[in-house]
């Protein structure tokens, strides 16, 4: 498989994030998801996406300490690798 | 004595447009909404009402019910959080549906099938269960007394506004926003209903006529703010009219058949009247269930005649909203009030469209042809019944009265 850059990884988390509901410039690398009123049923989607794209799995206590969009992206970024 | 109940605010969302008010008035032009064989809410576009959090996030019927209620809380004048007119616990909220979010339970059992059962979305069971539309509105406007579902199929709609009646008559809450709201058009629902052969192959909805061969589904939703009625006088509410009475039994008969002789129908009309201290004599209009099956239009008219005697029966004039928006299943005993509440405010009863045979067994006044003019059959504001019957045996029955 070839190799995810962070960048893309990012790319599609905001996409995905704004498909949720906030503006897209909202979804910002420091942007908290409480800010952004995405809540855990929104995570759960989020990780459906992740594991059909990247194949990456990401579990309930995964999710629960991610508090950022920049977090999130680490997260799957270093997964991904 | 009993509290009163006062209707502050009505909101529909049918195949006739988005707004309580073409309901009653494409109705009265002879309208019929109903095309391709379906009363479909062709003019409901959700993003024109919604945030995209709100529409990824309510089923369809849901969507329906909460547009439904933003119109019926501003009419009632409404504010919402520290100008909300009562404390946002004593306020309840009650949304009846037949089927519940059915188009979220076909895309996400095909998810399923297709893609296995860890690609069901999360948002699955919250979109379709039948609680949806009523936990969607009490979220919208911050509704925090008793809230729930009512399911009782056909009846629903009617089960939601009687309930909600109580629910002020015995003091659990001062106000409650309660209606019903479906969305079953769907390749499933079709099937589903087909199967049963419970709609019309002729796609033409015309209850009480000798060729009824079957209901058409329609989809829509109708909510009502409810308020204890000097409750709603002290703040200065406009009032619409008087939910009055409401009455219940059940046939306990056959799944889907109605009791022939409506016996059981007569006894839920006959509760409603008596609940609302109106007799026979008092009735001034009959907003009828009036489905275009061949077993229901029966049944019901052996249920008045029974409730009101014979004599009256034939001198009170009936009509039937499926007639011109088609059934709208859990919905349909909400808008059916919402109609009735219309004819009480308006004085004019639209017709039953499509009424052309009479049928020689079904001999009432089914207000065939043109829109005709309310004559109140008593000094006061006119009273008026609206029948819901289901399959599974339900009757319910509601007494309306225009505003004093």
């Amino acid at each position: 498989m070839a190799t995810v850059t962070k960048d893309q990884v990012q790319e599609r988390v905001v996409e995905a994030l704004a498909s949720f509901g906030p503006d897209v410039s909202q979804i910002t690398p420091d942007a908290t998801f409480e800010e952004l009123d995405i809540d855990s049923l929104d995570l759960v989607e989020l990780a459906q996406i992740v594991e059909d794209e990247y194949g990456v799995v990401l579990k309930g206590e995964d999710m629960k300490e991610l508090k950022t969009v920049g977090d999130a992206v680490d997260l799957i970024s270093a997964r991904a690798a | 004595m009993k509290r009163r109940v006062a209707i502050t605010g009505i909101g529909a969302v049918t195949p006739l447009g988005v707004g309580a008010r073409p309901l009653h008035e494409e109705w009265a032009r002879g309208v019929v909404g109903i095309e391709d064989g379906a009363g479909w809410c062709r003019s409901f576009e959700p993003s024109e009402h919604l945030s995209v959090k709100e529409i990824r996030r309510l089923d369809r019927f849901a969507q329906m019910a909460v547009v439904a209620s933003d119109e019926a809380l501003a009419q009632a004048g409404w504010g919402s959080g520290e100008d909300a007119p009562y404390d946002s616990l004593r306020v309840g909220c009650i949304v009846a549906t037949g089927i519940g979010g059915i188009s979220t339970v076909e895309l996400n059992h095909d998810a399923m099938r297709q893609r296995g059962a860890g690609r069901v979305s999360p948002l699955g069971i919250p979109m379709y269960m039948p609680n949806a539309g009523a936990a969607a509105v009490s979220m919208r406007h911050g509704l925090r007394g008793q809230m729930y579902g009512v399911v009782s199929a056909c009846a629903a709609g009617a089960h939601a506004l009687g309930s909600a009646m109580r629910m002020i008559q015995y003091g659990d809450a001062d106000a409650v926003v309660a209606g019903g709201a479906e969305a079953t058009l769907t390749e499933f629902g079709f099937a589903c209903f087909n199967a049963l052969q419970a709609l019309s192959e002729s796609g033409v909805s015309r209850p009480f006529d000798l060729r009824r061969d079957g209901f058409v589904m329609g989809e829509g939703a109708g909510l009502l703010v409810l308020e204890e009625m000097e409750a709603a006088r002290a703040r200065g509410a406009t009032i619409l009219g008087e939910l009055a009475g409401y009455g219940s039994t059940a046939d306990a008969y056959h799944l889907t058949a109605p009791e022939p002789t409506g016996t059981a129908a007569a006894r839920a009309v006959s509760m409603a009247l008596e609940d609302a201290g109106v007799d026979p004599e008092g009735v001034s209009y009959i907003n009828a269930h009036g489905t275009s099956t061949p077993l229901n239009d029966a049944a019901e008219t052996a249920a008045i005649k029974r409730a009101l005697g014979e004599e009256r029966a034939h001198q009170i004039p009936i009509s039937s909203t499926k007639s011109t928006i088609g059934h709208l299943l859990g919905a349909a005993g909400a808008v059916e009030a919402v109609a009735t509440v219309q004819v009480l405010s308006t004085g004019l009863i639209p017709p039953t469209l499509g009424l052309e045979v009479p049928d020689p067994e079904l001999d009432l006044d089914y207000v065939p042809g043109e829109t005709r003019r309310l004559v109140p059959a008593n000094g006061g504001p006119p009273a008026a019944l609206s029948n819901s019957f289901a399959f599974g045996g339900h009757n319910v029955s509601l007494v309306l009265k225009g505003a004093e």
